[in-house]
């Protein structure tokens, strides 16, 4: 089995096309939408969680780069800038899945970028705007 | 026990014993507070946190041919500065904002520039875009100026915060059911966290709650430079409720703080920017304690569990400026990422860094210990709890 999260960017001339479904019905995923929208310039962009067999998994990667759908893995996306990051701790308890904590000992913020769903809630609330969003 | 001066012939010969709040701590816990007493000089205390009444002086020198900026405008890349001085010298507070900031219109508002981030860029040695306009007299006859500046190049530069270092802070929570944007951070609906905001145990005036030793002329670690408390801070409140062990179980005292702006540091001095609140700047102060006699050790040893304050709630009671808590806690239990208020567990996020409030205690021990930093004596008292001196709120008089 594999499940990762990833950031696909649909371009223009697919945003009406029903990919996902194809995912679900053709390679047997299940898939978890993290979050979706459709920029101004009419560019589509979804994080989902999918989940299936290693080779349908694989199959489903190729089907979706053949389509012209560029895949990103999600970890890459929001960053924290440790230059700017205080430590202050203030971003935890708004993070829904539990990936800022506050490590007892150092009192410092570590950021579980594995469990971070993008759902960029704590990039505002950052007093010194120290976590980025990068897609 | 032992004098400032005694302290200061020990930092001199580098045979002062210094430790932080943290360590004197453990130390009192091991051995107790006569014999702590007995080993340790001075105990550093530290804070790194948000403090909006903050601000900087500046003498920008004089143009040629000559402008009077008194009466006119300035701004520091776009945000604008007080001129109701002389001809060239300018007052930035960390809370201004450019004339085209959109605030809260979209709300909540981003707020991603203004004062404390122009200080920031400022003590980075960034160049700086001042606009100026003036209306023109016969001794200072320019009216309009426009240049790059740069700390370096400037008179004067220093900051001069009248209002930092509160001893101790409200917990912050929301009842409503809507979420809320304060400047204590992004409050969720219905108890959904609890922010607070301070160093606890690490904390200078709690460390100090009677202000036996930190009174005006005390010389600290401000924004990684040398600074010394001015004068009490403004909303001084030292006559709040106070636990058996003497420390304010609410906000109480605070100190106004001055020093040169060019020896300070970027990363003790951070633009901050609250969503839909405002920018603000993150500073960092340590001010040592010096162990005078017993009682000062007893003081310093405070733990976080030793160290209440109240919960209060921001979408109601707080801008309604109706008084009354939800309950008491303390830091420990803040500390531990979640709290029960109403019985519910809320859990809790803090606006002031811990890991770099340690950070400026340890760093103020190492300067001491080197024999760089000495210690100054009180010129004069801060208004203790039996003072009488208190907060007040404004008693509002129809204009007709």
């Amino acid at each position: 089995m594999t499940s990762k999260k990833i950031v696909l960017h649909f371009p223009h001339r697919l945003v009406d096309q029903p990919i996902v479904y194809k995912l679900v019905k053709e390679y047997d995923l299940q898939f978890n939408i993290l979050k979706a929208y459709v920029t101004p310039q009419e560019e589509g962009l979804m994080v989902l969680e999918l989940t299936g067999e290693d080779k349908n998994f694989k199959k489903s990667m190729e089907y979706l780069e053949s389509c012209g759908v560029k895949i990103q893995p999600l970890s890459q996306d929001v960053i924290r800038n440790e230059a700017k990051c205080t430590d202050c701790g203030v971003c935890v308890p708004i993070c829904p899945v539990g990936a800022l904590v506050v490590e007892p000992l150092t009192r410092k913020v570590h950021f579980y970028e594995n469990k971070c769903i993008a759902c960029e809630l704590c990039v505002k609330v950052c007093p010194t705007r120290a976590m980025e969003v990068h897609f | 026990m032992r004098t400032i001066k005694e302290i200061n012939e020990k930092i001199k010969k580098g045979q002062a014993v210094v430790a932080t709040a943290e360590e004197i701590i453990e130390l009192v816990q091991k051995k107790g507070i006569k014999k702590a007493s007995e080993e340790v000089d001075v105990v550093t205390t530290a804070t790194f946190g948000p403090m909006c009444s903050s601000g900087a002086y500046f003498n920008i020198g004089h143009s040629k041919p000559r402008i009077k900026l008194g009466g006119g405008s300035c701004k520091f890349n776009g945000v604008p500065l007080y001129c109701g001085f002389a001809a060239v010298d300018v007052y930035l507070g960390v809370t201004a904002l450019p004339d085209d900031d959109p605030q809260n219109k979209v709300f909540p508002g981003e707020f991603k520039y203004g004062g404390g981030h122009v200080i920031q860029e400022l003590v980075a040695g960034k160049d700086i875009r001042l606009e100026a306009t003036a209306y023109g007299t016969d001794c200072y006859p320019r009216k309009k100026l426009e240049t790059f500046i740069n700390i370096k190049d400037l008179n004067e530069a220093v900051l001069f915060n009248i209002r930092n270092c509160y001893q101790n802070y409200n917990v912050a929570v929301n009842l409503s059911d809507k979420i809320i944007y304060t400047y204590m951070g992004v409050l969720k609906p219905k108890l959904g966290n609890a922010n607070y905001c301070s160093a606890g145990q690490l904390s200078p005036l709690l460390k100090d709650p009677y202000y036996k030793t930190i009174g005006i002329g005390t010389k600290i670690f401000l924004g990684g430079g040398i600074g010394y408390v001015a004068w009490q801070g403004t909303q001084h409140n030292p006559g709040v409720k106070r636990k058996d062990n003497g420390i304010p179980a609410m906000p109480a005292g605070t100190i106004a703080v001055i020093g040169d702006l060019k020896q300070m540091k970027s990363d003790w001095l951070m633009g901050t920017s609250m969503l839909g609140y405002g920018v603000t700047l993150t500073v960092g102060i340590g001010v040592p304690i010096p162990v005078l006699d017993e009682e000062v050790i007893k003081f310093a040893a405070a733990k976080d569990e030793e160290i209440y304050t109240q919960i209060v709630d921001y979408s109601s009671a707080y801008p309604a400026m109706v008084p009354g808590s939800l309950g008491e806690v303390n830091y420990a239990q803040l500390k531990s990422g979640k709290i029960s208020i109403q019985g519910k567990d809320v859990p809790t996020g803090n606006l002031s860094s811990y890991s770099k409030a340690r950070q400026i205690a340890e760093e103020l021990k190492s300067w001491i210990k080197k024999g760089d930093f000495l210690l100054t004596e009180a010129v004069a008292s801060l208004p203790g709890a039996e003072s009488g001196y208190a907060l007040r709120p404004l008693k509002e008089r129809p204009l007709d």
